[in-house]
């Protein structure tokens, strides 16, 4: 991908806010959460929130390491990759109780932010460009 | 106003009717009644394209995808095919259909959206190991490029499914010229005797000028030994035709002086090693570079590019970002000498990283058959049956070696100027030129200082310098008609490209359903 720090935001928030909580809706039902479905979905919901407001942080990180690349680019593989520190990241937060989610498993945890990240990445190397054309040639900007 | 503008060479000899007379041309803005008074044919069309190359091609089929119907263009050019200049170019320089090119995998003139991309197409049909590679790449892979011949295939079945074909008119574009009232005359000369009239005027309220490199030009050391010699066949340049030369090492082993620092560069030296390696040849290889990369180098340390053993390393023919991301967005707010510095930074000859290229060069070095000289060419001489070449050395003087044939991959596109519909246009319709000497267009690839009621766009090579560099590759061309088609749906020539539109504009191509 080749983002901007602005496209990097609109697009992370735009994917998280509609795929992955489309995703949330569909998957929530089937986790191993051991709670209601009503806890269960307050507790997906609450990861990916979390996981969208500490994400805008983390791009401002992303936007500073690809500043040391000469293409200015953020390859395909870097966007898969970033979801393994911050899926521990939200996993510390949550598991040491700086959240406030307390309904769910770690299994669920883990298959319901993985699935998520991995739809998420995929939707944005291909998909995404069909609905918007213009979204790929202004560095992801979506407005 | 020029000589080379205002001298046509038939002007004078008005044998067939219908053709341009001495006040046609030097008028710079053309009146209904001047055409019908010189016998001119004049057809009404909204839009007209002038080249009819790759870049005619990507910009009437976002526009036909936009709703445009085929009666409402025509695209006015020499060619058999959009594909057929940019073929010739690849095929001479060592790149023929079977070989990769050097294009990202989702810039693919025959999709507009980029997707499915060509890698993953042929993950598609069953070569996994290119989804892998785009997967992986640039960290653990080369880039991938597709084959030139898969990018060709999709475009004829593109070229089909949006009824290109209804909408070429074949011959040479002379001028386009202001009309008075508004639109301009576009001035097409069709193949000898296919019309009654030596030229037929195109009276549209819009144009797009693509016509692709103005010409190429040779570095003066090599048109000097051309001029003087008369020798055309031992000192060659890439681009052009010198299969000759691979075909006589195949006789006799020979030496060969390659000359540049560029994809081409890179090519040939491919080329003459698969032969070495193929065909059991003995070629040995003179490398020679004016500069000499031998090691990451930039402007800082944010902007700092790869280089080994001579050459510069980049991906494509600029940094990735310019095709979208940041260097994009920083260039397309820079003017002048801003804009100037910003493409002298991401400017220089380099060529990709290429595994097969490094391994057949390590080999070479170490067997003693590739070998690298840093200086600049003082003088060809003929020298019997072979080519006396005297070299400047920054640190070693002057050398004289003496070789079967030099293969210069140095590649300088010749001035706008050049061609002449271009320098018409810079005599004749208040076009000007952009900070590095091409052609000025604005933001949405308007040519600067030509707006006459209608609007004339380009796009291509003739444009590099703008507000958008990358211009002259297959994406770059799809950049410059997505924002011409937005200013065109401004002007409700053709529909908005909103999400929905765009979905079922896509399911239709993954259909190929004709449109």
């Amino acid at each position: 991908m080749l983002p901007t720090l602005n496209g990097r935001i609109q697009t992370r928030v735009f994917l998280l806010a509609v795929v992955g909580s489309i995703w949330t809706l569909l998957v929530t039902p089937v986790l191993p959460t051991g709670a209601s479905l009503g806890a269960s979905y307050g507790a997906t919901f609450s990861v990916l929130l979390v996981v969208l407001v500490l994400g805008v942080l983390w791009e401002l990180v992303y936007h500073g390491l690809q500043q040391f690349r000469w293409e200015k680019d953020w390859p395909t593989l870097f966007g898969l990759l970033t979801g393994v520190p911050e899926g521990l990241l939200v996993w510390f937060l949550f598991a040491g109780g700086a959240l406030w989610i307390d309904s769910l498993s770690g299994p669920a945890f883990a298959i319901h932010f993985v699935s998520t990240w991995l739809i998420v990445w995929l939707v944005a190397n291909g998909p995404m460009r069909v609905p918007f054309i213009h979204w790929r040639i202004n560095g992801g900007r979506l407005i | 106003m020029s000589e080379s503008t205002i001298a046509p060479q038939q002007a004078s000899t008005p044998a067939q009717p219908g053709d341009l007379t001495d006040s046609l041309v030097a008028t710079d803005v053309w009146t209904d009644q001047m055409l019908a008074d010189a016998g001119i044919p004049v057809v009404d069309v909204p839009f007209v394209t002038v080249g009819g190359g790759i870049g005619s091609f990507v910009t009437v089929d976002y526009l036909r995808i936009c709703g445009v119907p085929t009666s409402a263009m025509r695209v006015l050019t020499p060619l058999k095919t959009p594909w057929e200049s940019y073929e010739y170019l690849t095929t001479v320089s060592q790149i023929p259909r079977g070989e990769r090119l050097r294009s990202d995998s989702s810039s693919c003139p025959d999709n507009i959206w980029g997707f499915p991309s060509y890698a993953v197409r042929e993950a598609l049909q069953g070569d996994l190991k290119q989804a892998w590679n785009v997967l992986v790449e640039p960290i653990f892979a080369n880039y991938y490029t597709p084959r030139a011949g898969h990018a060709f295939e999709s475009m004829e079945k593109e070229m089909h499914r949006i009824r290109y074909p209804e909408m070429v008119v074949t011959g040479q574009v002379r001028m386009v010229r202001r009309r008075a009232g508004g639109g301009y005359f576009t001035v097409l000369t069709p193949p000898e005797g296919a019309t009654p009239t030596r030229r037929i005027a195109y009276r549209s309220q819009w144009v797009h000028i693509a016509i692709g490199y103005p010409g190429l030009k040779f570095l003066p050391d090599l048109q000097r030994y051309r001029s003087r010699y008369g020798d055309y066949s031992r000192v060659v340049n890439a681009y052009e035709r010198h299969e000759h030369v691979y075909e006589r090492l195949h006789q006799r082993p020979g030496t060969i002086l390659v000359r540049g620092g560029g994809i081409v560069a890179s090519r040939v030296l491919q080329r003459l090693i698969d032969d070495r390696d193929q065909r059991g040849l003995q070629t040995q290889i003179v490398h020679l570079f004016r500069t000499y990369v031998d090691r990451p180098h930039g402007t800082g340390i944010l902007k700092r590019r790869k280089g080994a053993d001579g050459w510069a390393y980049q991906g494509f023919n600029y940094p990735k970002s310019v095709w979208g991301g940041q260097l994009k967005q920083q260039v397309r707010d820079s003017e002048g000498p801003e804009r100037k510095r910003l493409y002298e930074e991401m400017g220089g000859t380099n060529t990709p990283v290429r595994k097969d290229w490094q391994e057949q060069l390590r080999r070479g070095r170490a067997e003693g058959w590739y070998r690298v000289v840093i200086g600049q060419i003082d003088e060809f001489r003929p020298a019997g049956d072979l080519v006396e070449v005297t070299v400047s050395t920054p640190d070693q003087g002057r050398h004289v070696g003496t070789f079967d044939a030099v293969i210069d991959c140095t590649g300088l596109e010749a001035d706008i100027r050049e061609h002449r519909v271009l320098a018409d246009l810079l005599d004749h319709s208040n076009a000007t030129r952009n900070p590095v000497g091409r052609l000025d267009v604005g933001r949405d690839f308007e040519v600067t200082g030509t707006r006459n009621g209608g609007k004339m766009y380009a796009s291509g090579s003739a444009t590099l310098g703008g507000p958008f560099p990358g211009v002259d590759t297959f994406f770059g061309l799809q950049i410059a008609a997505q924002e011409i088609a937005d200013d065109l749906i401004r002007q409700g020539f053709a529909q908005k490209l909103g999400p929905g539109r765009s979905t079922s504009q896509w399911w239709k191509w993954v259909r190929n359903k004709q449109i």
